[in-house]
């Protein structure tokens, strides 16, 4: 599975991560991404029968905090950074959603 | 002309023989000086470091006990500072000024410190030799030829030129240690969990860490000590209490196991700093250390795991920059189209290979193949360090535990800009001997041990026990007092 990709397969997987690519970074990604795989591919040879995978090496957390309201981030400076606020009303604006 | 440390700065404020605005006053200059050839830094901020020096000034006696009072620092990018703009390196955040500061920026100023700017990174914190900057490379203060490592290399060369005595950078895979070692200067990865990541622009989540760079062991240990700890804002954060590093710095490694995976190291590695990496172990040695033979043999596997697992988070945690809330935005007609045209726009190529590819090892046919198998190999790894720290009971396979692992930071010293751009394979070797660390969740040193023939600087580091950078630090400030390697500075710090 890892031994290159077609164009089809990159324009499917850049679909799915919401990234317009042009011609030139199609066939380059294609291939890389094929090279890339192809050298993790030493992975599978691994035995891990039994093996827990690791997500987080946390062993102890500090999360827990009484049920207390606490100040969080003032409305305009939450969209002061936005391309396009609605600032009286409070909203991100967005082109339409469909068609 | 002497190197400034952290401690020099801070007792000569703390005696009155400087004051905090002349030595804010000095870094700035040193900046307008050295930067132009150096592009350390996307942002300096010279109004505001010189108002909080000031008024540093104005009220020594509230100062006087600060453990950073008046020190100037330099913050990679891609830290949040409260109403300093903040780009982590990339176009889609070319504008971005962040509401809030990261902890470890209110610890640092809380402590005294004055942030005079934010360094150039590779964008997102994603590459090893900052050359993925939308805002161009940083140079190496030693060969402005040459990369300075990545990702915070403008962290470290704004320390090895000698422009402020401090910077933070932050680590996925060796982003702290690998440009300390090839700019000369320490850098230290702390344990996953004991600084605090709220505030910093998030690449991999089980695997960033935030850390120090300073030119020495005890100013690293100085700046650990203020910004490590638990912090509401961060669930991962760890709440072991915090030490004051300073007080581990005996000087004395007597009795210390220092474990070397010499299968590991058999190959890859240049011969120079193979030689280096040898001679500083016999310093060790000769001060009372024992150096012990250790296997860790799924280190061979840690950069495909790093790769497969570091770009997965990666796809993940920069999906949020759609062109919305906050960054570039490119316009379309439809909501989907401007996210798509954001992102290519936004997004410069080594970040979108990265997206491609973790998008690709999490997407349903793939999972199990690629990401399941990583994080099982990432046990593996984990598992092989606990074994050499915890050591191995019974039979002839006995052995005892070790305190620290040594190895190389990098394979090899600074590289030409350029060399390795159009090799993405090539680059991530870079890579090898300091992706475990992050992997286990480990903390680690990168400590100067020599230069190459050419006068390019290497890095010993040092992997140890989770939570136990004390260690890490006595070993490296009693390599410091024997060798002269930290009191280096550049040919262009003499500017």
């Amino acid at each position: 599975m890892s031994s290159g990709f077609t164009r089809a397969q990159v324009e499917a997987i850049a679909a799915l991560a919401h990234l317009e690519l042009d011609e030139a970074e199609l066939e380059l990604f294609a291939r890389q991404l094929g090279d890339i795989l192809a050298a993790a591919d030493q992975v599978q040879g691994v035995d891990t029968t039994g093996v827990p995978p690791t997500a987080s090496v946390v062993t102890r957390h500090s999360a827990d905090r009484d049920d207390e309201v606490l100040a969080s981030l003032d409305r305009d400076e939450a969209l002061a950074n936005a391309p396009d606020p609605a600032l009286d009303a409070g909203l991100f604006k967005v082109p339409r959603v469909i068609g | 002309m002497t190197v400034t440390t952290v401690r020099d700065v801070r007792d000569a404020i703390r005696t009155r023989a400087r004051s905090a605005t002349e030595v804010c006053r000095v870094a700035l200059d040193r900046i307008a000086a050295l930067d132009p050839t150096l592009h350390a830094f996307n942002t300096v901020v010279a109004e505001r470091a010189l108002a909080r020096a000031e008024a540093i000034d104005r009220e020594p006696d509230r100062w006087r006990e600060a453990p950073l009072a008046g020190v100037p620092v330099a913050l990679k990018d891609n830290l949040c500072t409260r109403g300093v703009r903040t780009t982590a390196s990339s176009r889609i955040l070319d504008a971005f000024v962040p509401p809030y500061s990261a902890t470890v920026v209110d610890r640092l100023e809380r402590a005294g410190a004055v942030v005079v700017g934010k360094t150039n990174c590779d964008e997102f914190a994603m590459g090893s030799s900052n050359e993925n900057s939308a805002y161009g490379p940083v140079r190496n203060p030693w060969a402005p030829d040459r990369i300075p490592g990545g990702s915070s290399g403008g962290s470290a060369a704004a320390v090895a030129a000698d422009i402020t005595p401090l910077a933070l950078g932050s680590d996925t895979g060796g982003s702290i240690r690998q440009p300390a070692a090839l700019c000369g200067v320490v850098g230290l990865k702390p344990t996953y969990g004991r600084v605090s990541r709220y505030g910093l622009i998030a690449f991999g989540s089980s695997l960033d860490q935030i850390g120090p760079i300073a030119r020495t062991a005890y100013d690293a240990a100085l700046a650990l000590s203020v910004i490590a700890g638990a912090d509401p804002a961060d669930a991962t954060s760890a709440p072991e209490p915090v030490p004051d590093y300073t007080t581990a710095l005996a000087g004395d490694v007597r009795g210390a196991r220092i474990g070397v995976p010499r299968r590991l190291l058999e190959q890859g590695v240049d011969a120079e700093v193979r030689r280096a990496i040898d001679e500083a172990l016999d310093v060790l040695r000769s001060r009372g250390a024992t150096l012990v033979d250790v296997d860790l043999p799924h280190a061979k596997y840690a950069i495909p795991v790093y790769y497969l697992i570091a770009t997965a988070e990666a796809s993940s945690n920069l999906a949020r920059y759609d062109g919305v809330r906050y960054g570039s935005r490119s316009p379309a007609k439809t909501l989907r189209e401007m996210y798509a045209q954001t992102r290519a726009r936004g997004f410069g190529p080594e970040v979108k290979r990265r997206i491609m590819l973790g998008t690709y090892v999490l997407s349903a046919g793939y999972y199990d193949a690629y990401y399941l198998k990583a994080q099982q190999v990432r046990t593996l790894i984990l598992r092989d360090y606990d074994e050499a720290f915890r050591g191995r009971s019974g039979g002839s396979g006995a052995l005892d535990g070790v305190d620290a692992i040594a190895m190389p930071t990098s394979p090899t010293a600074a590289f030409p800009i350029g060399e390795r751009v159009s090799d993405p394979l090539q680059m991530y070797l870079a890579d090898v001997f300091t992706v475990s660390a992050n992997l286990a969740g480990l903390p680690a040193i990168s400590v100067p041990c020599g230069f190459t023939a050419g006068r390019l600087p290497i890095g010993l580091q040092l992997t140890g026990r989770r939570f136990d950078e004390a260690t890490l630090l006595r070993l490296a400030d009693a390599y410091e007092r024997d060798t002269e390697w930290s009191k280096q500075l550049p040919p262009i710090a003499h500017r």
